[in-house]
């Protein structure tokens, strides 16, 4: 039996190793990566929380019960989410590569080229 | 203690990803370390018992979402990310600061881990297919939808950015 | 039975299970030539044993004493990972394929599957995702073919790699989604419970196939398969005549052979997929007057007469049909395949729905 806090250790560091990521490299793609680690984190804590709550039901404080496999369905979400926002973001990456011919965020700071 | 073990053994395979994920200065080097790291992940939710949104995870994120990321790194060509002055500074200050904030926080979860209690491999058919499903068709059908017009918007908003002005 | 005699016999199983598919498919090499040639007027391999039936052994000794060239400047991880990467992900996918019932040797009862445990009962249990695991696992093996041209650092190679991922991981969703009328039908993702689901028959000798409910689903399955395992006519990426040879113009020896045994293997899943989900399996007639064991292997003979079908098939079109030009491949897959699929969804489900 793993503790769910070693669970929940391991999401945080790969979050934190995601906002690292996102404050300081320089390639967008890069910074964009970054962001999906969040998203995958986070995603690792709602499917522990959704085990837990399985294996330890409760009530929340209005006297609903809570449903374990909520978890699973926000997770679902979430990834539709992070495609679509990949798909956007990459696009307007290649947006921007077109026109200014870099990928470092630093070079990318006036709006007329 | 097999599920100790192999949560450790998939947890440093996942960290060691993220890791080599900011350590690597070629994109195409991080998109695969990022690709190890959702396995892995998807390793970690058979483990919570979660084998729908393991396969998702593998098809969805691993198989379709990285396979962008690595199309669009292929096409860009921009080659390895060239050392910048100012971020070494933020390096030295930054890395033990964070360090120590997750290592406080760790430590604070791990030691009243006690109260909280733990997750098991149970034989239950807990995270099934028709399970998530029933939730996902019934009471969650509205956002259901509405993700659906969020992925069409996407569709038309990735065309249009993509189109070569003519 | 307890752990360590379990693990003996998946290990036993794997091993059997594993050369047997590699020698099928360095047969199927052998089987294309033959029928191509045949097709084409001509007689195929002859010279090496009789009826050229060790050709393939001879093309193995060739891959392996062949110069491993590794050219100047590519990426020289990504350039030796692809071709393991494409091959390893094919092979796994024989993990979740169920070949027969259960067979018992020497006292000990295993399912005839390398993921399938039996219990105490009888009961065979199975892993509850195998269709999706299938599925995930065609999703990854784009990376062999993505990362096999980017790491070559060479035009044509750069251009097929790209042209095969997007052909690929276009075909992806009409995959996925003509299955989706058998889920309905079957109501699970197990594979051995969809050819369980496939038993019995209807007036008395037309067995339940889902081939007759299902039979748009199964041109849609097919048709995206092949594009998925990038065989004519779908292969443009790897088409000798149009882009020297696409992904794989600089790799030699070993490396090209492991992208020639990912094809095949790919093309082995495919057609075992088919015969599971829409031929019913390993299910046939049945002679109660043989022994156990036979009766054992009797059902996996069906289910191999069924794959050898479906792998003649492919060979039969390859020697046949002209390849598609690339904007009408793709043309083909998201204009016509997947609002197909999308319509024999919705008649399943009203359907389903309307008998329920």
């Amino acid at each position: 039996m793993v503790p769910l806090s070693w669970y929940l250790v391991l999401s945080a560091i790969l979050f934190s190793l995601g906002v690292f990521g996102f404050l300081l490299k320089r390639n967008i793609i890069t910074i964009f990566m970054s962001i999906e680690l969040m998203l995958n984190a986070v995603n690792l804590s709602f499917v522990a929380f959704a085990n837990f709550w399985h294996s330890h039901p409760a009530k929340l404080a209005s006297g609903v019960d809570v449903v374990p496999l909520s978890g699973h369905v926000f997770v679902f979400f979430v990834m539709v989410v992070a495609a679509a926002e990949a798909a956007v973001g990459l696009a307007i990456i290649i947006a921007v590569f077109r026109t200014r011919e870099t990928l470092n965020v630093d070079q990318v700071n006036l709006l007329k080229l | 203690m097999v599920h100790q073990v192999l949560f450790i053994v998939f947890g440093l395979i996942c960290v060691a990803g993220a890791v080599n994920l900011l350590v690597q200065r070629h994109p195409i080097n991080s998109a695969l370390s990022l690709v190890v790291v959702m396995a892995s992940l998807a390793l970690i939710y058979l483990l919570l018992g979660a084998e729908f949104v393991a396969a998702i995870q593998v098809i969805v994120y691993a198989g379709a979402i990285m396979v962008l990321f690595v199309f669009v790194i292929m096409l860009l060509n921009a080659g390895s990310e060239e050392r910048t002055r100012g971020s070494r500074i933020a390096l030295f200050v930054g890395v033990p600061g964070v360090a120590a904030l997750a290592g406080i926080v760790a430590w604070l979860l791990v030691h009243s881990g006690g109260q909280l209690g733990g997750v098991t491999i149970s034989s239950s058919n807990f995270g099934e297919t028709h399970n998530v499903a029933r939730l996902l068709f019934r009471d969650f059908l509205l956002p259901f939808e509405v993700t659906s017009v969020l992925i069409l918007i996407a569709i038309m908003g990735a065309v249009v950015l993509g189109r070569r002005e003519n | 039975m307890d752990t360590k005699t379990f693990i003996i016999v998946a290990v036993i199983k794997i091993a059997l299970v594993v050369f047997i598919m590699l020698t099928g498919v360095a047969y199927t090499t052998w089987l294309e030539r033959k029928l191509v040639g045949r097709i084409q007027n001509r007689w195929g391999p002859t010279r090496v044993g009789p009826f050229g039936l060790l050709q393939p052994l001879a093309d193995g000794i060739k891959f392996i004493l062949k110069e491993d060239m590794i050219p100047d400047n590519v990426h020289k991880g990504l350039f030796i990972l692809s071709p393991m990467l494409a091959l390893t992900m094919s092979l796994i996918s024989i993990a979740v394929i169920p070949f027969g019932e259960t067979i018992t040797v020497a006292g000990y009862t295993t399912a005839l599957q390398i993921s399938g445990v039996t219990h105490a009962d009888g009961l065979i249990s199975d892993i509850n995702i195998g269709l999706l695991i299938i599925l995930g696992v065609t999703s990854v093996g784009v990376y062999g073919v993505a990362l096999a041209g980017w790491s070559s650092n060479s035009k044509y190679s750069l251009l097929g790699s790209l042209r095969a991922s997007a052909q690929m991981i276009s075909y992806e969703l009409a995959l996925g989604l003509s299955l989706v009328g058998i889920l309905l039908l079957s109501g699970t993702l197990s594979l051995r419970g969809i050819v369980e689901s496939q038993s019995g028959t209807w007036i008395g000798f037309v067995p339940r196939w889902y081939i007759f409910p299902q039979i748009i689903g199964f041109f849609i399955y097919l048709l995206a398969a092949f594009a998925e395992t990038n065989r004519i006519p779908f292969d443009l990426p790897e088409a000798e005549t149009e882009l020297v040879a696409g992904y794989h113009t600089e790799y030699s020896s070993m490396k090209f052979a492991m992208f020639f045994m990912a094809e095949y293997v790919n093309m082995f899943t495919v057609a075992c997929l088919a015969s599971l989900l829409f031929f019913g399996g390993w299910h046939g007639p049945t002679f109660s007057f043989l022994p156990p064991i036979a009766q054992a292997l009797l059902p996996v003979l069906w289910f191999a007469l069924k794959v050898f079908f479906f792998i003649f098939l492919y060979i039969w079109i390859r020697g046949t049909l002209p390849r598609f030009r690339y904007d009408q491949l793709m043309a083909f897959g998201w204009k016509f395949l997947l609002p197909l699929a999308i319509a024999n969804i919705i008649v399943t489900s009203l359907i389903v729905a309307w008998g329920a």
